[in-house]
């Protein structure tokens, strides 16, 4: 009898083993693919890399070298753009939200960023062109501008928002009894002790949308030339990628791969600063 | 206060504020402070209104997309009816618009890339939830999973298409020929195939916040009266975060239906009925940006943006759903 149970017990200890193996091996598994995804992404962008590549011009079908200058220079100003739009809107929103985060007017936008975080990047694109590429009748910068600026705005409030949620009271009412009035208290006590929070959110929005491809379609449309008139079509480094990748010439997609680690870095780069901005910023209270 | 401000607002008090008659001391301190005051004041309201604007600019934001969608998608509200929903051919040539294809195609290629996903994503659920929590223990294997989980979340979808183009697609096609089957190489399944490895990342770490908030003191109950790690998962861990998991299954549907870029890439864009799951086709997002472009009449251009707003309500609604379920989950 107790043989048996503790054969019964050994049993289940062997079957909790196992499925911990096989789901660390699940794991690894689907780690090693996506991983390796990523590996191939660098290593195929890497040659295309050297100096021309970042100066020139694509050339014409057919001749070798070129590079991307008009989709760099497009994507930094449109990026550029749309964080100068983003920022006022979203910080207010944001502030208000941490403010007034029981009102009745608070939940209707909280809804409403809920709203915006699922939307379809496509559908951001339609509304754009429908509010600025037909009433200007031409395809531009700015109007590519305002799509990624509304993508950007859910990711930043929500970072805000939840840095300044944390400012503590005895510290905003130490500001009030001095004397110092309410504006003054937000903008030098709170935002700068929330500014770690405010300044990642920013960046990981710049991070988001720095790829999106889909809401620049007919917005920015793209341009094969060096371009700075923000109400002209303009190109940057995701509708580079999307153009020559589906094009048959190889030389283009050598482009491409070189764009897509370009823009890959970039975004690497961004995460790494917003981490290293957390840890040495961010103000425990 | 309002007193003071009229007093300020006076034009003798300001006068006196300015310091213009010497020998009166006193007054044009108080003068001086009760200007002071007004101006903090508007600037206090105006600062106030400021933010609210930010906060109404968001509403006004969201109720604009949907006005835009609906006025926009009245042309083809009126040529075709409600019968855009299942109409079965889409020939803008002789603007017949139904979108019966591009549904089948963005529910089908969703679907199948979620239910290829379940078993990869809840493995690194369960794996960072539970067996090696980050947060607990200062593990460096487990911190290097999530932040290789993290990494890959961020990567743009047209570069998960650009590698799907040159990768899975040929890989797709060997499969094809040795099945017999006709080798497209891009198609439904090659594209369920990029929708399910992206969303992998995100929903497995939806899945370990949830499972990473089962309260501890349930799980050492079950410990307690001798249950092993797994019968601890089978029947404490995965009962009391169903609900939690079933929404984060939803989100992970919501971004699917959503995605463009990787899937136009590699669908194949035939605006034909798939016949099964290895035909080419075209989803709601992908016809839109083939075809938006092009679309030169006003039908056209119209019956997109119908297909948009279908988009829209459908992903809003699934979105919705599983965050209030999260929401109330977590609380």
């Amino acid at each position: 009898m107790l043989v048996h149970s503790f054969k019964h017990i050994r049993h289940r200890q062997i079957r909790s083993t196992l499925i911990r193996v096989v789901i660390v091996c699940f794991t690894l598994l689907t780690l090693l693919p996506l991983l390796y995804i990523l590996a191939y992404i660098i290593r195929r962008g890497i040659g295309a890399i050297n100096w021309s590549f970042f100066v020139e011009l694509p050339k014409p079908v057919g001749e070798r070298g070129g590079g991307i200058a008009n989709a760099l220079t497009g994507s930094v100003l449109i990026v550029a753009l749309a964080t100068l739009m983003a920022v006022p809107v979203g910080l207010s929103s944001a502030l208000y939200l941490s403010e007034h985060s029981r009102g009745k007017l608070a939940g209707f936008i909280r809804l409403c960023i809920e709203v915006l975080t699922g939307i379809p990047s496509i559908v951001v694109g339609i509304v754009a062109y429908y509010w600025l590429v037909r009433p200007m009748n031409s395809f531009s910068a700015f109007s590519g501008s305002v799509a990624l600026a509304i993508m950007m705005l859910p990711i930043m409030i929500r970072s805000a928002e939840e840095t300044l949620k944390r400012f503590p009271v005895h510290l905003r009412e130490a500001s009030l009894a001095l004397g110092v009035p309410y504006y003054k208290t937000i903008l030098k006590v709170l935002l700068p002790c929330s500014l770690s929070g405010v300044l990642s959110g920013i960046m990981l929005s710049i991070a988001r949308v720095i790829g999106e491809t889909a809401p620049l379609l007919f917005t920015a449309f793209g341009n094969p030339y060096l371009s700075f008139n923000i109400f002209h079509p303009m190109h940057s480094l995701p509708l580079l990628i999307y153009n020559y990748a589906i094009s048959p010439y190889d030389s283009w997609h050598q482009l491409a791969w070189g764009a897509a680690w370009v823009l890959l870095m970039w975004i690497l780069l961004l995460n790494v600063l917003t981490r290293i901005m957390i840890r040495k910023w961010s103000v425990r209270y | 206060m309002s007193e003071f401000i009229m007093t300020s607002s006076n034009p003798t008090s300001i006068d006196v504020a300015t310091g213009k008659q010497p020998g009166q001391q006193a007054r044009p301190y108080a003068g001086r402070m009760m200007n002071h005051i007004a101006g903090v004041d508007r600037k206090d309201w105006l600062f106030r209104k400021t933010l609210w604007i930010g906060g109404l600019v968001i509403l006004c934001l969201v109720l604009g997309i949907l006005l835009t969608l609906v006025v926009g998608s009245i042309p083809s509200l009126r040529a075709t009816g409600i019968r855009f929903l299942w109409g079965k051919t889409w020939n803008p040539v002789n603007e017949v618009f139904g979108a019966l294809p591009f549904l089948t195609g963005t529910l089908l290629t969703s679907f199948l890339a979620l239910f290829i996903s379940i078993p990869f994503s809840l493995s690194i659920a369960i794996f960072l939830g539970e067996y090696f929590p980050p947060a607990r223990k200062r593990n460096r294997f487990s911190h290097l999973v999530r932040e290789a989980v993290e990494l890959i979340a961020g990567i743009p979808s047209v570069i998960y298409g650009f590698w799907g183009l040159f990768v899975l697609v040929p890989a797709v096609r060997q499969l094809e020929m040795q099945w017999h089957i006709l080798p497209y190489g891009v198609g439904i399944f090659t594209a369920s195939l990029v929708l399910a490895i992206m969303i992998i990342p995100y929903a497995s770490s939806l899945g370990r916040e949830i499972i990473s908030l089962v309260p501890q003191d349930l799980k050492e109950a079950a410990y307690s009266l001798g249950a092993t790690r797994w019968e601890v998962i089978r029947h404490v861990v995965f009962p009391y975060a169903r609900s939690g998991i079933f929404a984060g299954l939803l989100l992970s549907l919501g971004r699917a239906l959503g995605e463009t870029m990787a899937v136009t890439m590699v669908i194949g864009n035939t605006s034909e009925l798939p016949t099964s799951i290895f035909s080419p086709g075209n989803t709601l997002a992908s016809v839109i940006a083939n075809e938006f472009t092009e679309a030169a009449n006003r039908v056209y251009l119209s019956a997109l943006i119908e297909l948009g707003l279908v988009l829209f309500v459908v992903t809003t609604c699934i979105h919705l759903i599983g965050k209030t379920i999260v929401q109330r989950f977590s609380a």
